[in-house]
């Protein structure tokens, strides 16, 4: 089983966000994955543990995006390639064409593929595409927001979560899944993880730039909405309003 | 024309479809343009009426057996085809699962740039977007320069509006022209959702108590209302300090980070290290007897008043209802 | 919590683990209307102390710092949130072995139990430790951990239980209101608070909050890193949130405890990195809390790996993930003591700042104490905020110092070690001549002062054997034989002593000696021309300072002090100061350098450059006066800190040089040697059994015990004057002694020779307790070259403080016979002071 992992590096904002001029700014952030990707990463591990084989993480993104890499390596991934770019923005065509080159590379240099894995979508731009197009262009089959996963005889079944319901799809290997939180609990990267990760090499490539858009003009804040909390009563007498909303959010078993 | 992609349950178009509808019957104004919209999956011939109090002058159905279920690059290859044939200006689709999905294909199939989860279009010269990133806690404006402009509309972003009178749709039944490739993803089966002990990271309501459960004892009644809703006990690092939980229900920082739909804090007095675990719940509901706790204002819903008293009473509630 | 009330009687802004503690002690000691106040929500408002990994570690070699945690493991212990678990730290290296020997001291000095251990007692201890990468252990079974937050809502509780305390969460500072000089508000977001005392208790975030009010609180916030790894299968069946000791990789600058079912990792091994206090985000700003920063992995690589050697079981297990980490941020101060006390610059603003976890209440009852009446029971002089001069309170002072500090945390810190970091501040006109003397600089108070001199180096062949040369090689790190040298040179001829690091002070006005009278315990109703050396106390009669005083005028006055002290004494006199104005006082410090002549030729050198009458008649002791040495213009002052006849010599800074020149080449043919301070204040100092203010003399000491009550008290009410007369109506329970180390060679025949804070223990090695249980160590130590003999202090029980007595001192694990030489103040070198009067 050889697996891919598609990451990106993007600040992990949490609080309020704020801007510089034109950008996010990440003073007083870190860097991370989205959670989507740190369970794709998860599930690539357990999938080579399982069936044997290698992974790899690649990202596109600045110098620094190796951090991103490093964590993955921590986690249990075995390679990692890092196509780099000088810190400016890609959009999801060209972010999608550069990862199908990179991947159609390793492939001619008679590297296997079986399954090319996805975040559902990225934390920051949130695009939802960037899978389905590197599907296209290489011509794989790709299964969105898959949530379970189970691996047998070249094919895979792929589940997402509908309602309170599965969708269940079966697809032949290689193919590309995009992944949804939910499908396991990534594991922290172990102490001996994060040193072994540290002596890696990191494979680099540069990729060339061709934006297809759209084209970010400007990046604003949304106007601030007060997220005020319902009050639903004082003590036992409460308990009504209580039942009430449960039934509302629709998390009452019957 | 503008082309919406509507998605629809049994026949009955979806409320976040109507959004997209309302957004396109904008743009159709604006840019002088009839408003399609285009349906698959069964019973899409159904939805064509439901789809004429919004604007919709024309609903393309999409009929062909092979992908009456969901084949999420089938049907964006029918949508493609329609939009072509039509010389569509704009395509959209609301960004749930499917839109957001087939979106994707349209956009890889066409090799047209695709702006997701707008809030707001300005169709003039250059064509401007309003887009959400980190889901929403920053926007974007970018202008889509393509022929045909894709794209999804965030939910709740527009309200639906219906249109005075409605229109009598022109049904167009679309036969797409698949290629293989189109088929080697099709929704095969259906799931009822799993039985059985439901796990921190699975569960739907997640019951949360912190050092104002009072003692090991205390967490009785949480596990019984956790099991009344299916769901599952998390505790705050105080508890598990003390000794009264085991480690494994810790959720924080440290501990699990949970996305339940909802997470009932119980005695919890909402210490970041503890919130981080949590801020992927969709609702929370506080239970604590300081209305002051910082809890109560990262909560949604709040019960302010004795653990205790309030948890017997919900459960009695809900086992009211349940026998009723 | 409520909105803030218009008036009260103290604020004290920020509700971590120290304003909790304060708002709680203020409580205590009777203060009603007390508002705390914090920006970010309860019980963790964001600060410090809410990523504390909460340890406390009970010995260190400070008396001061282990006095205020002994008091707040006490206190946590009544309120029921510490938990005992025990603590270790471990060496890894023979020289830390050694260091370990040098705690197990201190911890009988304060009277701590512990113990040291071999490391396959450490493992049976801590089975998870590697006992073959260690060499033993410093085992302190008190040590534990504290829940801090819980802490401080159960302080905040019974503090508004009592009726005194309204708590004001989720309300930001904007600004401290100060007129004619002292506090007399604080303005929030929510409205403003009338009040004139106020609290900076901010932690990091304290710089800020006092410049709102144009003060200073020197320190900066600086990164911690800190890892907690989980879940660990050895913890999965432990109960509670700690069951094994705390381990503390001191050789590394790291610690090893567990939390629940993770293992905290935290280093201080990393290069330091500081934060400006403006840079700190805002509670909306941080992705966890504004004082946990995005963990720098990069930095932590190293320690990761000496961890794992450590602690391989559980570092070194797969399934044991790093579940949090974080760069937190925590306090660093220039000199690395707390800020405590009212500021300098505005009355009734007071300062908690940089204070950990561990001394947090022990600090806020000493003071809330302060606050209250003046008199704390702990003597907190080395924490005082008013300590600093103002180039220590620049930022890249802080910076500098503070990020030098920040790898000493766990260091082996020798008690005379120097700072390498902005060093060269304050030079004496004297500086160049000293450096072509081959000068070794240590400082004080920022002057660079010759501790002894290379070019003596030729005098070790005069005096052989007389140096005491030193062969351990603890007590030789910044030690010279030229120093026991160059004090026997100026006991033979004389010696010329740079003392320009004095902190001088002239109070002027017709309310000057009134003032001065009413401050000083000595008569200051002397003649003009007289020097009187007084101490200074505080209402409890404790000992706030000691220092000369001369009168040059009927209405003038100069005070001269301690480079150390001098801060501190100087907001002492300007807070006594007569409310009419009628008193004056001006910092001369930087006007007058100071040379001091001593020895038996200094007569014959300074009458050889001054036609002035400089005869025992025409200028006896304890009396000053103006000279004309060649063409300088000078007070001289003939007084003594080492016994021998001779005058400080006071001249304009600038002249300073000619002044050098001139007594140099004066004394040359009467064997005039420089002499640096290791001679002038240890060797020469103790020879004469003078106490040292922050040695000997301190608040929790009086001058009975001292010995330094004068035969009569003068009729005139001064501060401390009633304690002071109950003091001397009574038999003190112990009394200051000086004495002699009968033979210091060790087990392995070399001579060895304390450094100071060594256990004061019985010949069979029993403790030496007074009658309020209180240890006997060792205040001061050094060489008694005209002696022959090495000298200690020490506060000893008066029964057992008589001539003659046989004691014994422990110094690094070996025991050495000891003999009381002199109890009280007689000096043990020329007992009858014939050498300095004649």
């Amino acid at each position: 089983m050889e697996v891919v992992v598609c990451v990106k590096r993007v600040p992990a904002t949490a609080g309020k966000i704020t801007l510089t001029e034109d950008e996010v700014d990440t003073k007083f952030l870190s860097f991370a994955v989205s959670p989507h990707e740190e369970c794709a990463v998860e599930e690539a591990v357990r999938l080579v543990e399982a069936h044997g084989g290698s992974s790899t993480v690649l990202t596109l993104g600045p110098a620094e995006a190796a951090d991103q890499l490093r964590d993955a390596l921590a986690m249990g991934i075995g390679e990692a390639v890092l196509l780099e770019t000088d810190g400016t923005e890609w959009d999801a065509v060209a972010t999608a064409r550069a990862i199908s080159d990179a991947v159609s590379a390793r492939r001619e240099q008679g590297r296997g593929l079986d399954l090319l894995l996805f975040g559902n979508e990225s934390a920051d731009t949130g695009d939802f595409q960037v899978g389905v197009r590197v599907a296209h262009a290489l011509d794989l089959p790709c299964v969105t927001g898959v949530k379970a996963l189970q691996i047998a005889d070249g094919r895979a079944v792929a589940k997402r979560q509908v309602g309170s319901g599965w969708e269940v799809f079966e697809v032949d290997l290689p193919a590309v899944l995009t992944i949804k939180e939910g499908i396991n609990l990534p594991r922290y990267p172990s102490v001996p993880g994060r040193l072994r990760a540290k002596k890696k090499e990191i494979e680099r490539i540069v990729p060339e730039r061709r934006p297809a858009g759209p084209e970010r003009l400007r990046l604003h804040l949304p106007p601030e909405q007060e997220r005020g909390v319902q009050i639903l009563g004082t003590g036992p007498e409460a308990a009504p309003k209580v039942v009430e909303i449960l039934r509302e959010i629709g998390v009452m078993a019957q | 024309m503008i082309l919406v992609f509507v998605e629809h349950e049994a026949g009955v178009p979806l409320a976040t479809s109507l959004e997209s509808l309302t957004l396109g019957r904008r743009l159709s104004k604006v840019m002088g343009l009839p408003l399609h919209a285009s349906v698959a999956g069964d019973g899409a011939r159904g939805v064509a009426g439901a789809l004429g109090a919004y604007g919709a002058s024309a609903v393309h159905a999409v009929e062909d057996p092979r992908i009456a279920d969901y084949a999420p690059t089938a049907w964006a290859r029918a949508l493609a085809q329609v939009a072509e044939a039509g010389d569509a200006r704009v395509a959209l689709a609301a960004a749930t699962d499917r839109g957001s999905e087939v979106m994707a294909h349209v956009a890889a199939i066409a090799g047209l740039p695709l702006a997701a989860s707008c809030v707001a279009v300005a169709a003039g010269d250059p064509f401007v977007v309003t887009r959400q990133r980190f889901g929403g806690s920053l926007l974007e404006d970018a202008r889509i320069d393509a022929g045909l402009k894709l794209l999804t509309v965030a939910p709740y972003a527009v309200p639906p509006e219906e249109v005075e009178p409605a229109v009598e749709p022109e049904i167009r039944t679309v036969a797409p022209d698949l290629m293989e490739g189109d088929l080697r993803v099709r929704l095969t089966g259906r799931e009822a959702a799993d039985d059985g002990r439901v796990s921190l990271s699975d569960a739907r309501v997640v019951v949360g108590g912190g050092r104002g459960v009072g003692s090991a004892d205390g967490f009785r009644s949480l596990e019984e209302l956790a099991g009344l809703l299916g769901g599952a006990v998390g505790v705050s690092r105080a508890v598990t300090s003390l000794g009264w939980r085991p480690h494994a229900e810790q959720v924080g920082q440290t501990g699990a980070r949970i996305a339940p739909d909802l997470y009932i804090a119980c005695g919890i007095s909402g210490a970041i290290q503890h919130m981080v675990g949590c801020k992927g719940a969709k609702r929370i509901l506080a239970i604590n007897t300081d209305a002051e706790a910082p809890i109560m204002a990262k909560a949604d819903y709040a019960v302010v008043g004795d653990l205790r008293g309030v948890l017997a009473a919900v459960i009695e509630e809900i086992r009211r209802l349940g026998s009723s | 919590m409520s909105a803030p009330p218009k008036e009260a009687n103290v604020v004290v802004i920020g509700a971590g683990i120290v304003g909790n503690c304060m708002a709680y002690q203020l409580a205590l000691h009777g203060w009603k209307d007390i508002v705390l106040l914090d920006k970010g929500p309860l019980p963790n408002p964001g600060g410090s102390t809410g990523h504390a990994s909460n340890f406390i570690f009970l010995v260190d070699h400070s008396k001061e710092m282990t006095d205020f945690t002994l008091d707040s493991v006490r206190q946590y212990e009544e309120l029921g949130v510490f938990t005992r678990s025990g603590g270790i730290e471990v060496a890894r290296t023979t020289e830390r072995v050694q260091e370990l020997k040098r705690r197990l001291a201190s911890s009988r000095s304060w009277g701590i139990e512990s113990e040291l251990l071999s490391p396959d007692q450490v493992k049976e201890l801590v089975p998870y430790v590697a006992a073959d990468v260690i060499l033993g252990g410093f085992h302190t079974p008190g040590v534990g951990v504290v829940d801090s937050l819980r802490a401080g809502t159960l302080m905040r509780e019974k503090a508004q239980e009592l009726g005194a305390l309204t708590v004001v969460a989720g309300t930001e500072i904007v600004g401290i209101d100060v007129d004619g000089g002292h506090a007399r508000g604080v303005r929030t977001r929510e409205g403003d608070i009338r009040a004139e005392t106020v609290v900076i208790a901010c932690g990091i975030w304290s710089p800020r909050i006092a410049r709102m009010a144009g003060a200073s609180i020197p320190l900066t916030p600086a990164v911690h890193q800190m890892i907690s790894v989980g879940p660990v299968p050895l913890f999965a069946t432990t109960v509670g949130e700690i069951e094994y000791p705390i381990v503390r990789d001191m050789d590394t600058n790291m610690y090893e405890r567990q939390h629940g079912g993770d293992l905290e990792v935290g280093s201080y091994a990393h290069r330091p990195i500081l934060l400006d206090p403006d840079e700190i985000p805002s509670i909306e700003e941080a992705a966890l809390s504004p004082t946990e920063l995005p963990f720098t992995q990069e930095d932590f690589d190293l320690q990761m790996e000496q961890a794992l050697e450590l602690v391989p079981d559980i570092l070194g297990d797969e399934r044991v993930g790093i579940r949090y980490a974080i760069n937190g941020l925590l306090s660093l101060t220039p000199d690395g003591a707390p800020i405590l006390g009212e500021t300098p610059e505005v009355k009734g603003l007071w300062s908690a700042a940089a204070i950990w976890i561990k001394e947090a209440p022990g600090i806020a009852r000493t003071v809330a104490e302060w606050m209250t009446d003046g008199t704390p029971e702990i003597d907190p002089h080395g924490s005082d905020i008013a300590r600093f001069y103002d180039h220590q309170r620049t930022a890249a002072h802080v910076r500098s110092r503070s990020a030098e500090g920040f790898n000493k945390t766990y260091g082996i810190v020798h008690p005379m070690e120097q700072w390498s970091s902005n060093r060269d501040v304050r030079l004496s006109p004297f500086n160049a001549r000293e450096r072509e003397l081959g000068a070794v600089f240590f400082e004080a108070a920022g002057w660079e002062r010759p501790y002894w001199y290379g070019s003596n180096e030729e005098l070790l062949g005069e005096f052989g054997e007389r140096v005491m040369p030193r062969d351990g090689e603890w007590e030789s790190r910044w030690w010279s034989p030229v120093i026991n040298a160059e004090h026997l040179a100026m006991r033979d001829h004389a010696g010329l002593v740079d003392l320009s690091a004095f902190t001088i002070f002239d109070v002027t006005g017709p309310g000057a000696p009134a003032f001065l009278q009413r401050v000083a315990v000595a008569q200051m109703d002397v003649p003009v021309g007289r020097v009187v050396y007084t101490s200074l106390l505080n209402a409890a009669g404790g000992i706030r300072a000691d220092l000369t005083i001369m009168r040059l005028r009927p209405d003038a006055f100069r005070v001269v002090t301690g480079g150390h002290s001098g801060m501190v004494d100087r907001k002492w006199l300007i807070d006594h100061l007569p409310a009419d104005g009628s008193a004056q006082l001006h910092d001369a410090t930087s006007a007058w350098c100071t040379v001091g002549v001593w020895g038996p030729r200094a007569r014959d050198v300074v009458g050889s450059v001054t036609d002035d009458d400089v005869s025992n008649e025409g200028f006896p002791f304890a009396t000053c006066r103006p000279v004309t040495l060649g063409t300088v213009r000078a007070l001289a002052s003939r007084i003594s800190y080492v016994g021998e006849l001779g005058w400080e010599i006071y001249a304009p800074i600038e002249q300073g040089a000619r002044l050098w020149d001139l007594l140099w080449e004066a004394g040359r043919p009467h064997g005039l040697v420089p002499v640096g301070i290791g001679a002038y204040a240890v060797t020469g100092r103790l020879e004469k059994s003078y106490r040292a203010h922050g040695n000997e003399l301190d608040l929790e000491h009086d001058l009975v015990e001292a010995g330094m009550a004068r035969p009569s008290v003068k009729d005139e009410d001064f501060v401390g004057r009633d304690a002071y007369l109950k003091q001397r109506s009574q038999e003190p329970i112990r009394r200051l002694c000086t004495l002699t180390v009968d033979d210091p060679t060790s087990s392995t025949g070399v001579k060895r020779y304390m450094m100071g804070r060594e256990p004061i223990i019985t010949g069979d090695g029993a403790p030496v307790l007074d009658a309020k249980g209180r240890r006997s160590y060792v205040t001061s130590a050094g060489s008694g070259p005209s002696l022959g003999a090495h000298l200690l202090m020490s506060y000893l029980p008066s029964e057992i403080a008589t001539p003659g007595r046989k004691l014994a001192v422990e110094y690094f694990g070996e025991r050495y016979p000891v003999t009381v030489a002199v109890a009280g103040s007689t000096p043990v070198f020329d007992p009858e002071n014939a050498r300095m009067k004649g």
